[in-house]
């Protein structure tokens, strides 16, 4: 197993680009998590640090979705904790999770289908309004105001994700990229602390991996928002993450770079595969 | 030509997000406005009054409600007539026990008696969804109208076991009682059911509204992205109800009079309303006016079509209406199973590009 320590001081590490990584954000510990007999989670150790984009990698059925739900609250793990900002996190319904910061994608697209794009991203900025029913009922004083003003933050990252011309559309009327762009969006409305994607690339043409490569690559840039991320095609993995914690059938076999993660043994004979010749 | 937004530019966000974005619309809205309250009062009389437009006013804020409830939040719910009957005990009891209050603020109050009452039959929808809440609704709808049936004090142990509006009146015009006149039953109305119209809309496009509509839409993303079940929910019971239970009082004050919870509030009435919101739209305040217009107005008109218009005789007229209505019901589901609202969008969105689609 290699020793993610070494490259993270208490203080953070730079990267090879010269991005400076903070503190620890989030941090499990030892982690278990079962499903009746079945164990989807091995008492699993990781952090996550501000500023950084962090890889979950693995095999199908190696545990990443669940090690995501975990920390977006849908999931409660037997054992272990996560300590979230420096506290141990209590068991929070996952609403509840979303407020602390935390916002995430899905692996099979969860947008609000019935809704328009504009809908659905302002629906991501829920925390940021406050009005209560009968503000919102005579739409009166902030309910209006506060419309107006998450409207504007919403427009921004609309032009950020280049969705302009979709703006109106209902959602069940996009093909599949611009959802997963769309719900990108919805995400990253929230102005979340940490934001968990769950194969944010899953089914897309190059093309469409290319823009959302660079869409991951310019928020982490422009806002600095952590990212944790699950992503099974290898080299946009090794491109774009800063670590990676490879896991198989539960377990934890690999953390590091990615350089590490692709030289170390364990991880290529469970993962990235052997090479005959 | 005219229905079109091109070259008309929003400048501001609240210009870009308006009820009606294109002109012509804004205009016809007013021009509506306009005519029901200035002109309808002028030629309205009994008959029309009394078999058309005070019911089809009363029906669509049941309707309004519902389709909040439904089409916004998901939420299948049968206990409408239930819903209507408490707006109407409610009502009733608080013009016998506070004769000086006014009638505007008891059919509110009684709106907010019933936000109460659905949030009680709202709380199985917590674990429950879909047809199954459907069945648990009907509970109340059960349960509710054997209340009223059988405990004396909310008839105010009246032998009849009926409730009967006591005469009341605003700014000196009666609108309830048997010397109600059509002009203040209509305007009562009127003024209600504009204003749930306008509570309705500004619910449903805010962020209270997108909460429904996403618990709707997908329920599990929902709470993960931060939407608090329980609240969206219950609020959509509470609100819906509430627009129900003041569609139920003045049903019972202004329009009927005198009531009794089985027959004037049965299941009927609560599969009445879901049709109206089902052939209407689901998810549209235009589609409450559609639905209620359909299935109220639509036999009146049908019938003074075959009757007066074509010398039919009555009872004919009558069974033949009930199968057109039906048939009707069908042909508008098979051609658009998403309602009147959606049929309506259809026909705009091929109107702004008319006559140069391309």
């Amino acid at each position: 197993m290699l020793d993610t320590q070494a490259a993270s001081g208490e203080d953070g590490y730079i990267t090879p680009d010269g991005r400076k990584i903070g503190g620890v954000a989030m941090e499990m510990r030892n982690i278990t998590l079962r499903f009746g007999g079945v164990v989807a989670i091995k008492d699993i150790s990781f952090d996550i640090r501000w500023g950084e984009i962090r890889a979950i990698i693995g095999p199908n059925g190696a545990g990443k979705s669940s090690m995501l739900n975990v920390i977006s609250g849908f999931y409660h793990p037997q054992e272990g904790e996560v300590i979230y900002k420096g506290f141990r996190r209590p068991k929070m319904r996952p609403y509840q999770v979303a407020r602390t910061g935390i916002a995430r994608t899905f692996q099979n697209i969860a947008l609000f289908e019935g809704m328009s794009v504009l809908d659905n991203i302002m629906t991501g900025r829920l925390h940021h309004m406050k009005a209560n029913l009968f503000q919102q009922a005579l739409w009166w004083g902030k309910a209006s105001r506060e419309e107006d003003e998450n409207r504007a933050q919403v427009e921004k990252i609309i032009d950020f994700l280049e969705i302009q011309h979709i703006r109106k559309t209902p959602v069940a009327r996009l093909p599949y990229g611009l959802k997963k762009r769309v719900e990108l969006a919805r995400a990253l409305a929230a102005e979340p602390s940490i934001l968990l994607l769950d194969e944010p690339m899953a089914g897309m043409n190059v093309e469409e991996k290319e823009d959302m490569c660079r869409f991951i690559l310019d928020v982490n840039d422009e806002f600095g928002t952590t990212t944790v991320l699950i992503e099974h095609d290898m080299g946009v993995v090794m491109d774009l993450s800063d670590r990676v914690v490879v896991m198989d059938y539960g377990k934890k076999i690999g953390d590091g770079t990615p350089d590490d993660v692709r030289n170390d043994e364990e991880v290529i004979k469970a993962y990235l595969g052997v090479a005959h010749e | 030509m005219l229905y079109r937004e091109a070259g008309d530019f929003k400048t501001s966000y609240v210009a870009d997000s308006q009820t009606f974005p294109i002109k012509f619309d804004r205009v016809g809205y007013y021009v509506l406005l306009g005519f029901a309250f200035l002109v309808m009062p002028l030629i309205i009389n009994d008959y029309w009054a009394n078999s058309i437009v005070v019911p089809f006013l009363i029906y669509t804020i049941a309707a309004l409600g519902l389709n909040i409830l439904i089409g916004y939040c998901g939420q299948l719910s049968l206990g409408t007539g239930a819903f209507m009957a408490v707006g109407a005990y409610g009502s009733y009891k608080l013009m016998t026990a506070f004769p000086e209050l006014n009638i505007v603020f008891v059919i509110i109050i009684a709106g907010f008696i019933t936000a109460g009452v659905g949030v009680l039959f709202g709380l199985p929808s917590l674990r429950i969804k879909g047809f199954y809440l459907a069945v648990a609704t009907l509970a109340a709808q059960f349960f509710l109208i054997w209340l009223f049936t059988r405990t004396a004090w909310f008839y105010n142990y009246s032998p009849t076991g009926m409730i009967s509006a006591p005469q009341r009146e605003v700014f000196g015009f009666a609108v309830t009682g048997p010397r109600a006149s059509a002009v203040s039953m209509y305007m009562i109305c009127l003024c209600f059911l504009v204003i749930s119209a306008w509570l309705a809309r500004n619910l449903t496009r805010g962020s209270l509204g997108r909460q429904w509509m996403a618990i709707r839409d997908m329920d599990i993303a929902a709470e993960i992205i931060g939407v608090n079940p329980l609240m969206a929910k219950l609020t959509a019971f509470a609100v819906s109800s509430f627009f129900i239970g003041i569609s139920g009082a003045l049903l019972f004050a202004v329009y009927l009079g005198a009531a009794e919870a089985g027959e004037a509030f049965g299941i009927d009435k609560s599969f009445l309303v879901l049709f109206m919101v089902i052939i209407g739209g689901l998810g549209s305040i235009f589609g409450a006016f559609a639905g209620a217009f359909f299935l109220i107005v639509g036999p009146v008109l049908l019938k003074l079509l075959l009757v007066n218009g074509l010398g039919w005789p009555t009872d004919l007229a009558a069974h033949l209406e009930i199968m057109i209505i039906g048939a009707l019901i069908l042909v508008f589901l098979i051609l658009e199973p998403h309602g009147i609202a959606a049929l309506w969008r259809t026909i705009k969105e091929k109107l702004r590009l008319w006559p140069f689609p391309y």
